[in-house]
């Protein structure tokens, strides 16, 4: 039964791919070595979609990857079994925090955990920059030229002072630069 | 409206604008769950975000998972994660069955490089928001500078580092709390 396996393959991905989207895929290389379901070439281009099109990126890898093997029901197990594992395992985690967030040690905890997480959303941050914006290797051989996007950077600073200045929703400053990148291009 | 249809609207919202990842998420739901909804405080959401990062899965969906059980139990949780990943799946769903080269496209690339420089602003600008409200001493700034080097320069995985930020938390917490005993 091809949508039980489905599930189940793409279940365990969710269960063991811990860290966000791009964790999961080693799991999608193993399943296209394993059941030669579709080409591992093919991976390339299913991250090239899940990235440029909304949503979290291991949902978008997983529903991309079960549409490749069983069409759209095949696309729609897949992204059941992926996301059921954090689902469940977050709903357990939540039960037992509240029943001792009033606990002394568990705030200890969180005051340690609130720093990392910042440090981890700060570090995601800077992953994006050098992949867009400042190309650290280009740097470090002396190209300072080329090491900087300067296009790029303008435009960055510009969304920043319209960010704070006007406090709109983000999706209007997402829409914009797509505008502007079509426009102009980065 | 319905709480779970709200919740189901709400995050079917998020999710519809969410490019980058479950990072670039953090203004949206910043936005839409703290300011608007009040479902969440800024604090819980980067609580939500630790745990996400060491329990199994997407980070996007422990985060919808943790606050839709917050507003309505069980049933929450599940309206929340398939509000998130509802319009993602749709698109997906007919870029692969109608659009096969739409990552080749040229106007899809240039389109997203300018998505992807609004992306590290988003980020930065939520990173710099949430300053005051985790590093609050001198032990959270530590475990701030640490954290961030070894996760630029290293392979370490980031369950590892929250697993390790947790138990310095407890132990920092009964050190300092002998200490003012004393």
């Amino acid at each position: 039964m091809i949508f039980l396996r489905l599930f189940w393959e793409f279940f365990k991905v969710g269960l063991f791919a811990v860290g966000g989207g791009l964790a999961t895929l080693p799991f999608l290389y193993e399943i296209a070595a394993k059941t030669a379901w579709f080409d591992p070439a093919a991976i390339i281009d299913m991250i090239a979609v899940s990235e440029s099109t909304p949503g979290p990126i291991g949902v978008n890898m997983a529903t991309y990857t079960g549409f490749t093997i069983h069409g759209i029901l095949g696309g729609l197990t897949a992204t059941f079994g992926l996301v059921c594992p954090s689902v469940i395992i977050c709903i357990l985690v939540r039960m037992f925090i509240q029943k001792f967030k009033d606990s002394q040690n568990v705030q200890n905890i969180f005051a340690g955990l609130r720093p990392a997480s910042m440090a981890l959303i700060t570090a995601a941050g800077i992953g994006v920059v050098t992949s867009c914006l400042v190309f650290p290797k280009l740097l470090l051989q002396g190209d300072i030229s080329n090491g900087f996007h300067i296009k790029g950077m303008i435009f960055a600073v510009l969304l920043f002072v319209l960010m704070r200045k006007f406090k709109k929703h983000p999706v209007i400053y997402i829409a914009l630069s797509a505008v502007v990148g079509i426009i102009i291009g980065f | 409206m319905n709480k779970k249809l709200e919740l189901f609207v709400t995050f079917a919202k998020i999710g519809a604008v969410c490019f980058g990842g479950g990072y670039a998420m953090l203004p949206l739901l910043e936005r839409e769950i703290v300011n608007n909804k009040k479902w969440a405080t800024q604090e819980e959401i980067l609580d939500y975000y630790a745990i996400g990062q060491c329990t199994p899965g997407v980070i996007a969906i422990n985060v919808s998972t943790f606050v839709g059980h917050s507003q309505a139990g069980v049933l929450g949780a599940v309206v929340a994660t398939a509000g998130m990943v509802f319009v993602p799946t749709i698109i997906i769903l007919l870029i692969a069955s109608l659009l096969t080269n739409f990552a080749d496209n040229i106007y899809v690339q240039r389109a997203f490089s300018g998505i992807q420089v609004c992306v590290c602003v988003l980020i930065l600008d939520a990173v710099s928001k949430l300053w005051s409200k985790s590093i609050k001493n001198r032990f959270g700034l530590t475990i701030f500078a640490v954290v961030l080097i070894l996760a630029l320069f290293t392979d370490i995985s980031t369950g590892f580092f929250v697993v390790a930020a947790g138990i310095a938390g407890f132990l920092f917490g009964k050190f300092s709390k002998k200490e003012a005993e004393k």
